[in-house]
């Protein structure tokens, strides 16, 4: 052959399995710690190794930090497992973080407003529901619009979390003690109103089933019911889905009024079980990355945990070096950025396959 | 009282960054790359201006050359927003990548780069505040015409911002000339149709992409640059940036993908956004954070009626967003 | 000539006993040597060779999947071979780019059209273009006229492409490459979207291009089109190869026993029809588009339980909006649709969503023109693709597995589907499985009333007779069979009766056993100059 011959050649492959697959995405952490721990050298001068061991410590380093770590990847999954569905549908839901909000948010004004009045067993779950019908309101708006006059909801979702931002703002003025703080503070401090109880005696225990049962829920959802082919098929071919009489409008809806109405029940986790309290910031980032552990897992609810653990050990390593080396908070988020560069970087090898010019034999045969 | 021309010339300066990261995103998307990267690329174009400038304040011991104390921060904020947008081009135009996944992983790391980073020198500096002030910089950025003062409301409305105000104004209007008028802007459109065409046009489609997403957040890169040097007097403080970058991607779709009408559509949004600044609310300040509502609010609305209509001209690239591979079969 | 005298001689030698004397002042303008492509497991092309003369029309004949449009495809840079090299006046070349292969002269009219549907036509005939100075449109429009003068093309160079009729497009993509001053023209299928009165129209200018001293190839699966247009045919099968011909030399059964590489005999099958019934009745039917234009217009006959009625016209004349408005899928403006059962019963089918049609117990099957983007989800396997019209039985939230995956078992089996299993994506099947994956499915329900558009578009020979066959089965079965085609030879040897559609409305009905080709081909471009006009319409 001659010269001109391009020296790089992509084809796309035909399957590859999940083992191979697997190994691919494990190289791919692995080299992104490397580079992260060179960027630690370089930034800090500290010696890599003991920045791992600490931020190993910081993860699992005791029974507390254990079960702090163990809530947030409940969290963390519990957003994911919510995204899925809708993401699934080929409609991106960026407005996770909103939804999060707005079911916090109404929480909070329950827990305010009538926590003195009603016992915490029919507090709770009015708590519950209403957070999961907020959720779903505020997800189900820009369904309909989408359904309806195919809005844009990738702008429209990430809008709508800003608005709730703006709308927990205020309530935070009108409810915040004392005046002029700026900050709710613990809501019913005294009389635990709306705090959910113990669980055999770990204050984290029940969310943490709780979303253990929604992964198993999610995952039959997805795979074995009926809604979960339809809203398959809609997001595979709108065309299809009207062909065989499937109304793309109301399945559209339905699957966002579930997407947001879950997000919305993380928002009550959040306030009912660990703060107590309202922030604008609350969600912190968890209705983004929660999208990216849906589209690492490939939609898998299991392979969804295994994502959460690895970003919430990142973030929370990466809190605890943070402290312990006296560097700033959001030295984190670089850390997971460069993971996630890495693993999104990672799924091309797992797609296509290279073929160099003097191996273009090699390579074709064993395809 | 409501001050008219005040107002009208804090949106002014409210709308620069968002013009300038929607005129980025533009080229962008014009080529077919959703790149919801940007508002991390903002993060860290006026972080790396921040380092830029500290770095000359620091070593130029108080005599600072007006030229350099500009080109260096700028230079530092274009190298800066070039590297993101090698990171985005590299994993989703070669590695062919999921667009919007990648985006928002390089909005996450963007705006922790520009924390983190911001937090450090904070942290140099050993300020009680949380945020580090470059003033002679900021003061060589913010410099207008000196004229402007003697006229009036004429002079405050037209001529009282900083050279990279105007700087985005024409870049605004020369990119518009270039995609509608210009060779090379029909072949940025015609990848962002229908690469497979403009392929077989014989029109290289990874370089025009590369550039596109490139130069796009390097013009982006400068909207944070603005953000830190001019409109916020050189104070670079954690998170101040806000939500700008998104505002910016909104305002593509609001301006139908034209960076002249973006020109105008900014300012609006600009005013919308410091509106609760003007409105009386006495001492109901929980009123006020409803007012900040108001361009989201605008945003959604002109989301729906944008969806609405279905000239064709108006709609969106018709390969945004999606990878192209030429032996797909 | 050494060229001729190459590795793999055969081809050209052949070429040279037979036609020795065409040869003689002519010299190979491309010269294609030992061509191999693959892609994954697939080989497209094995060891090819083929010589294209200037001053002469090439057809490049085989059936779909014999691997024509990837060599075409290697010579105008899109694919890049394997193995092989590609000799232009004798010197060899590396093509690993559209642009390159411009360069060379080289231009390729696709079969997807490559052209951006929001610029005009202009816009698209410069782009790409390294003109020196600045971007002026109006000296190109005025270029582009004077090609179309040349060689009698009709275009307009300001109108859009979206507004633009098959036709017409295709003649920006001439346009586009003669601009670029090609002198080897690749026409791939170039007639399959064509009117009998545009393919002359398109004939004649291909052989203007000819005397201009142009070498042009056609790509094609059509026989009469090769015997009326080239003067040399090249006959690929399963990716190599076969021999070249003289035109005048040979027939069409040779050219076919080469292609499909066994005897075969080229008629299809049309047995008498046994019952009449009526069984869709439509009356007035009006169907405006999205955008507001009528699609169709005051629409009326009536199909029959037990025959095949063909709908003939140009594509996009609103036969996609007949079939959809029938299953439920179009809105309608006015009109009627009623379904008449066995019993004598009525069912009107306006303003029913297809679940609606489906529990009115009206056993309705369609299988539309978009396989993939509307028949198939092409990312499911072929068990899941079966679900798709049995997956709501049931009480149960979750969905019934075993049923769809007998169901597909079978239908792998019944019709000879090669597939690993029914596990594989129905995407990585090739068109003639997919389609019969299709047809399969929309048959295990015992319709009464099957919809078929476009149903052997992409197919290959053996696999089109499958399809008639399939057809004709239910049609002896009593089921309403509409069959929406594109090639009128086909058309005229199926059906029992032809519906010629013009511009959304009823041109004519006439019988199939004796309808003429040419005149529904003028019934097709022109409303009312038809005898059968009226009568038959309303029984």
């Amino acid at each position: 052959m001659n010269n001109k011959e391009p020296l790089i050649h992509i084809t796309r492959r035909a399957d590859i399995g999940w083992k191979k697959a697997w190994v691919i995405r494990g190289a791919a952490i692995i080299t992104a710690l490397i580079i992260s721990a060179i960027a630690v050298t370089l930034a800090t001068g500290l010696d890599p190794f003991s920045v791992y061991g600490k931020m190993f410590e910081g993860a699992f380093g005791s029974p507390r930090k254990m079960w702090i770590l163990g809530k947030e990847i409940a969290f963390l999954l519990c957003v994911s497992l919510a995204l899925t569905p809708a993401f699934k549908m080929k409609f991106w839901n960026l407005g996770g973080e909103g939804q999060i909000l707005i079911g916090a948010l109404v929480t909070s004004a329950i827990m305010i407003y009538v926590g003195e009045s009603l016992p915490n067993g029919a507090l709770i779950p009015l708590m519950f529901i209403a957070a999961a019908g907020a959720g779903a309101i505020w997800a189900g708006i820009p369904a309909f619009f989408k359904a309806k006059w195919n809005t844009n909801e990738t702008l429209f979702t990430l809008m709508m979390n800003y608005v709730a931002i703006q709308l927990v703002a205020y309530y935070i003025i009108i409810w915040e003690v004392p005046k002029g703080s700026g900050k709710v503070g613990i809501i019913n401090q005294d009389s635990l109103a709306g705090w959910m109880p113990d669980l055999a005696g770990q204050k984290y225990l029940f969310v943490i089933l709780l979303v253990a049962l929604m992964t198993i829920g999610i995952h039959v959802y997805l795979k074995y019911s009926k809604h979960g082919y339809e809203l398959t098929v809609v997001g595979e071919s709108r065309n299809t889905a009207r062909y065989v009489g499937i109304k793309v409008d109301s399945v559209i809806i339905r699957t966002l009024l579930l997407s947001g109405g879950m997000c919305g029940i993380v928002g009550w986790m959040m306030v009912s079980s660990t703060d107590h309290t309202i922030t604008t910031t609350l969600a912190g980032g968890r209705g983004f990355m929660g999208i990216m552990v849906s589209w690492l897992a490939q939609f898998n609810p299991v392979a969804m945990i295994f994502a959460s653990l690895l970003l919430v050990f990142m973030q929370r390593g990466a809190a605890e070096i943070s402290t312990a080396f006296q560097l700033n908070q959001s030295f984190g988020d670089i850390i997971t950025g460069i993971i996630l560069f890495f693993l999104i970087g990672s799924e091309f090898f797992i797609n296509y396959r290279i073929h160099m010019r003097h191996k273009e034999k090699e390579g074709t045969e064993n395809v | 009282m409501f001050d008219i021309a005040t107002f009208l010339s804090r949106a002014v300066v409210q709308s620069i960054p968002l013009l300038l990261g929607c005129t980025g995103e533009t080229i962008s998307e014009k080529s077919g790359s959703l790149n919801l990267g940007i508002p991390g690329v903002m993060y860290v174009g006026g972080i790396s201006g921040v380092i830029g400038a500290f770095l000359y304040e620091q070593s130029s011991g108080g005599n600072m050359n007006p030229v350099l104390a500009i080109l260096i921060p700028m230079l530092a904020c274009l190298i800066g927003s070039l590297l993101m947008g090698l990171l985005f081009s590299f994993l989703t135009i070669t590695l062919r990548v999921n667009q919007n996944v990648t985006g928002l992983a390089m909005t996450t790391f963007g705006v922790g780069f520009g924390n983190f980073f911001g937090g450090s020198l904070i942290k140099l500096t050993g300020s009680d505040v949380p945020s580090i002030a470059l003033s002679k910089t900021s003061h060589y950025f913010s410099k207008h015409l000196p004229f402007a003062d003697d006229l009036g409301w004429v002079g405050k409305i037209f001529f009282s911002y900083g050279f990279l105000a105007y700087a985005a104004i024409a870049i605004a209007v020369i990119t518009a000339f270039i995609l509608k008028r210009t060779r090379t802007g029909l072949q940025i459109r015609a990848i962002g149709e229908s690469p497979a065409t403009a392929d077989a046009a014989g029109i290289n489609i990874t370089k025009y992409k590369y550039l596109c997403v490139c130069i796009g957040c390097m013009i982006a890169g400068l909207g944070g640059l603005y953000y830190v040097m001019d409109y916020a007097s050189g104070v670079w403080s954690n998170d101040a940036f806000g939500d700008r970058g998104w505002l910016a991607i909104a305002l593509v779709i609001f301006t139908i993908w034209r960076p002249n009408i973006a020109i105008f559509a900014s300012i609006l949004f600009g005013g919308l956004y410091i509106l609760y600044l003007f409105v009386p609310t006495g001492s109901n300040l929980a009123v006020k954070e409803l007012y900040k509502m108001l361009p989201y609010i605008v945003t959604i609305i002109v989301l729906i009626i944008t969806g609405m209509r279905n000239k064709r001209e108006n709609q969106p690239p018709e390969s945004l967003g999606l990878p192209y591979f030429r032996e797909e079969r | 000539m050494d060229q001729l005298a190459g590795p793999a001689g055969a081809g050209p030698c052949l070429f040279l006993t037979k036609g020795g004397l065409l040869l003689e002042n002519k010299t190979a303008a491309v010269s294609m040597r030992g061509i191999t492509k693959t892609f994954g497991s697939v080989v497209a092309n094995n060891n090819v060779d083929l010589d294209i003369y200037k001053g002469e029309i090439l057809s490049l004949l085989g059936e779909n999947g014999s691997g024509k449009t990837t060599l075409m495809n290697m010579l105008s840079g899109i694919y890049f071979p394997d193995e092989g090299q590609i000799l232009i006046d004798g010197k060899p070349v590396t093509i690993s780019s559209p642009k390159e292969a411009f360069d060379f002269g080289i231009g390729m009219i696709h079969q997807h059209f490559k052209l951006v549907d929001v610029f005009t036509a202009v816009e698209n005939i410069v782009l790409g273009l390294k003109e020196e100075g600045k971007l002026d449109l109006e000296k190109a429009a005025k270029r582009v006229q004077d090609i179309c003068d040349n060689y009698g093309f009709d275009v307009d160079p300001k109108k859009k492409i979206y507004d633009m009729s098959v036709s017409e497009k295709q003649t920006v993509e001439i346009v586009k490459v003669l601009y670029r001053g090609a002198d080897i023209l690749i026409l791939d299928e170039p007639t399959a979207v064509l009117t009998p009165q545009e393919t002359d129209k398109l004939f004649a200018v291909l052989r203007n291009m000819k005397d201009d001293g142009k070498a042009v190839v056609i790509i094609t699966h059509k026989l009469h089109e090769v015997e009326v247009l080239s003067d040399r045919v090249a006959v690929l099968r399963k990716g190599e190869n076969i021999g070249q011909l003289i035109t005048k030399e040979t027939n069409a059964q040779e050219m076919t026993n080469m292609m499909v590489g066994r005897e075969v005999t080229l008629n299809i099958n049309r047995p008498e029809p046994l019952f009449s019934s009526p069984r869709i009745r439509i009356e007035g039917l009006n169907v405006k588009s999205d955008d507001g234009v009528m699609k169709l217009k005051d629409v009326s006959f009536t199909a029959n339980a037990g025959e095949i009625l063909g709908i003939a016209g140009i594509s996009g004349c609103g036969q996609k909006e007949l079939l959809e408005a029938i299953a439920g899928l179009q809105d309608v403006e006015s009109g009627s649709i009623t379904y008449i059962s066995d019993d004598g019963s009525r069912e009107e089918l306006i303003g029913m969503d297809p679940q609606k049609i489906a529990d009115k117990g009206v056993a309705l099957s369609f299988v539309p023109e978009d396989r993939l983007g509307m028949g198939l989800v092409a990312s499911m396997d072929l068990a899941d693709n079966m679900m798709l019209r049995s997956f709501r039985s049931g009480k149960s939230m979750l969905t019934d597995r075993k049923a769809p995956r007998a169901l597909a078992e079978q239908i792998v089996h019944d019709l000879e589907i090669s597939t690993p299993d029914i596990n594989t994506p129905v995407r990585k099947l090739s068109g003639g499985n997919v389609q019969k994956v299709l047809v399969g499915r929309e048959i295990a329900s015992a319709p009464t009333v099957l919809l078929s558009a476009y149903v052997v578009r992409g197919l290959d020979i053996n696999s089109s007779y499958t399809i008639y066959d399939l057809l004709n089965q239910q049609k002896e079965k009593g089921v309403a069979v509409i069959f929406v085609g594109e090639d009128l030879d086909v058309l005229l040897e199926l059906c029992d009766r032809i519906l010629v559609l013009c511009d959304g409305r009823v041109s004519g009905i006439v019988d199939g056993p004796t309808a003429d080709k040419h005149g529904v081909g003028m019934m097709m471009t022109s409303l009312g100059g038809d005898h059968m006009d009226g009568g038959e319409m309303h029984e």
